[in-house]
């Protein structure tokens, strides 16, 4: 054999050696970095300091939904790590916690991190490294865009789809509406207010007679309130924030304007929006939920309340029950370890992210009945339904179908 | 005000170049150190990362030490010219794709600029309304930064992300790597320059400003035109530090100049020792580490001794502070130079 010959022998053997990748006794397990045959490293970042501190008990949740699974023997005989930092819902601190997750303690993915802003900041950085930033707890519609950004995926119904359902529902219901619109001026408000529009189409565009903004550093809506009476509107688009979702509210029944009143999901809440507001001033108001309130009796017997609440009594005993964190955690979570599971033994990112793109009718626990989880390649949008429901006594009385609006943009 | 720690007399010479030699060894060190780590992620980028912010920090703690340790003016709005520093690199590069190491002269002339033209009628405020007065700018310029009409270059609440450069030449390096090597000589470059400036005429000018100022004026001294001038270079050193960190960091917002800043800065130049110049990279250290680490820190002794209560994050700071300043006024560095010289009680001249 000439000295060229067993050169190249040998550089072929060196080449099969380090590319083990076409062995098939090894293509049954592979991992990326923060995943082994023992361990499954998530990383996560919440606001548990700071003004939206309030949101921290979604996490908290979340790590105890791990810590349930490892106690009942891991994920596919792995424990899950579940690595939280607080980034005090400042995008630069978001930055630096994200890159310690990927960097320094090596995490699979990045999981739920909360707020449209923090989202914002890390989603290139996260991009360029590959890494999912999977079911971010914002609802922007800009999540869902797989071609610029692979690697990022939302997880509850975006403000856009929901904007369009309640634009359906009163075409439907009363077509010669004249509408008055009140949003908040940012990212948020517009990005419903843009869906809403394209419910109604751009020939019923005129139907909005009004459009009233504020800014969030307002003290109060109720200029924008006696405006939106003044233009004779009979149906009414609420699009604010928790305390001006109540301000408005309130507002609209001292001035006895009362039209079709829709409420945006955001100040779907008993607790800081419907009793500061008055209960008997917010009967009849419409709004779009997708997730259960376990607390609500009508779910009492629920299979997913009822292990929701044992979870509770076991792991966050300490906690407040009726804190809706705890529900979206305990879902969003279950909608991870389906992702997980789904993955098996190949946990690589790009497979993570092929799984999360893979999601079937998947029933999240607390998801309302007959609303599932649904993905693809191409649409990266996991909840995009809701049931439309109205404020009874003191509860929601769900009526009509689950509505979808399929919006892959 | 603290006594300035006065160059070594002659006597000590051999002390300086000893001094010297270590100094420029370490340099050499920590200059050679991503080349010998290189790919092998023996130190993490993330780390190079934090060690680079460290460097930017010392940076803007010596920014603040000319003004309020040498020349006797305080401030409490330096994060505003930090965040000037920071938005003109990201500008720059992101909107106009200028290469990033221009952006250093760009954010370094405007914030001389802003500073000077600040400082000027500043001058009539002595004291605590000096103080006031950057305390509103502190918190004016992270308003500013999101309102309405500059979103087009700002990007709002949001703010702008950018990449990191990558290693030139082919260099072995990430950019990790790299940037901290760039940082590092940029930090070593405005050291040098603030020890000539403070060694040279104008520099004791400066310093007979803070000691006396009416007799500094009657020495023929231009008062006013040396405190604009001071405050000018000061926010030009800080200006630096922001660029730098825009790029090393590859994200601004509104909410990364937070009036915190200011006051981390300022509390950085106190800890360190306000008039010294190795005080700023002990008050850079201190910004960087013992600050953003103090919740967590905090967390671990809790659990550490026991301790039946829970501690609430930032009561770990604030117990260092309150025991650094009562323990050592002149701050870290003069604390150290009064350990030292009485060990060895050589004489002190000055």
């Amino acid at each position: 054999m000439t000295e060229m010959k067993r050169r190249t022998v040998l550089a072929g053997l060196g080449a099969l050696a380090v590319t083990p990748v076409f062995a098939p006794a090894i293509a049954q397990k592979r991992y990326d970095d923060g995943a082994s045959d023992t361990e499954i490293k998530i990383g996560n970042i919440m606001p548990y300091s700071g003004n939206a501190s309030a949101y921290g008990v979604i996490g908290r949740t979340s790590e105890a939904v791990m810590k349930m699974v490892n106690d009942a023997g891991g994920l596919n005989g792995r424990k899950i790590n579940f690595i939280t930092y607080d980034d005090g819902y400042s995008p630069p601190k978001a930055v630096e916690m994200v890159r310690k997750l990927v960097e320094e303690d090596k995490v699979l993915l990045v999981f739920n991190p909360l707020g449209t802003p923090s989202n914002t900041a890390i989603q290139r950085y996260l991009n360029q490294r590959k890494v999912p930033q999977l079911f971010v707890a914002t609802g922007a519609s800009k999540w869902g865009n797989p071609r610029q950004f692979p690697w990022t995926m939302g997880w509850q119904p975006d403000y856009v789809t929901e904007g369009a359902i309640y634009a359906k529902h009163i075409l439907s219901t009363k077509p010669d509406a004249k509408i008055g619109v009140l949003m908040q001026n940012d990212d948020y408000g517009k990005d419903y207010f843009n869906g809403f529009k394209q419910g109604l189409g751009a020939a019923n565009e005129r139907k909005i007679v009004q459009l009233s903004t504020y800014e969030v550093t307002d003290p109060t809506v109720d200029s924008q309130m006696i405006q939106l009476k003044n233009s004779g509107a009979d149906v009414f688009f609420n699009i604010t924030t928790p305390k001006f979702a109540a301000q408005a509210i309130k507002k609209a029944a001292e001035i006895a304007w009362k039209p079709v009143h829709y409420l945006n999901n955001v100040s779907s809440s008993f607790g800081s929006v419907l009793k500061p507001a008055g209960i008997e001033n917010s009967q009849g108001i419409m709004v779009a939920l997708y997730r259960k309130d376990a607390n609500d009796p009508q779910w009492t017997n629920s299979p997913d309340v009822v292990a929701w609440k044992a979870f509770m009594a076991k792991y966050m005993p300490n906690a407040d029950i009726r804190d809706d964190g705890h529900n979206f955690g305990f879902s969003v979570a279950h909608t991870l370890l389906q992702t997980l599971k789904q993955a098996g033994d190949n946990l690589t990112r790009e497979n993570v992210m092929k799984e999360a793109a893979n999601l079937k009718g998947f029933e999240s626990p607390l998801l309302l009945p007959g609303i599932k989880v649904n993905t693809s390649p191409t649409d990266f949008y996991p909840i995009q339904s809701v049931q439309l429901a109205r404020v009874k006594g003191e509860s929601f009385e769900l009526f009509g179908d689950v509505l979808s609006n399929e919006s892959t943009s | 005000m603290t006594a300035i720690t006065s160059t070594v007399p002659a006597a000590a010479d051999g002390a300086r170049n000893l001094t010297r030699t270590l100094l420029v060894g370490f340099l050499v060190l920590a200059a050679a150190l991503p080349f010998l780590v290189g790919k092998s992620g023996f130190i993490s980028n993330f780390t190079f990362l934090q060690l680079s912010l460290m460097i930017v920090y010392a940076i803007a703690v010596l920014g603040l030490n000319l003004l309020t340790g040498f020349n006797g003016q305080i401030s409490l709005g330096h994060g505003a010219f930090f965040a000037v520093g920071a938005y003109t690199a990201a500008i720059l590069i992101e909107q106009f794709g200028v290469n990033y190491w221009l952006t250093l002269p760009a954010a370094a002339i405007l914030c001389f600029v802003i500073g000077y033209l600040f400082g000027l009628p500043a001058l009539r405020l002595e004291g605590h309304y000096l103080a006031l007065a950057t305390f509103g700018l502190a918190i004016a310029v992270p308003q500013m930064l999101k309102y309405k009409h500059l979103e087009p270059l700002t990007n709002g609440v949001m703010g702008i992300n950018l990449l990191k450069p990558d290693a030139p030449f082919g260099l072995p390096l990430s950019g990790d790597q790299w940037m901290y090597l760039v940082v590092l000589i940029v930090a070593v470059g405005m050291f040098w320059m603030a020890r000539n400036l403070l060694n040279s005429r104008p520099g004791r000018a400066m310093v007979a400003i803070r000691d006396h100022t009416l007799a500094a004026g009657t020495m023929g001294i231009d008062t006013s035109r040396y405190k604009a001038t001071v405050f000018g270079i000061s926010a030009l050193y800080v200006g630096i530090a922001g660029a730098l960190h825009a790029i090393i960091f590859e994200f601004v917002s509104p909410d990364s100049f937070r009036f915190e800043l200011s006051i981390a800065i300022l509390v950085g130049a106190v800890v360190g020792g306000v008039a010294s110049l190795p005080g700023a990279v002990i008050g850079g250290v201190f910004v960087q580490f013992i600050e953003k680490y103090a919740d967590a820190m905090t967390k671990k002794l809790t659990q550490a001794i026991h301790l039946p209560l829970e501690l609430q994050p930032w009561t770990l700071y604030g117990i260092t502070l309150i025991v650094l300043i009562y323990v050592m006024p002149g701050g870290i560095a003069g604390g150290l130079a009064a350990l030292w010289a009485r060990l060895r009680r050589p004489p002190q001249g000055g």
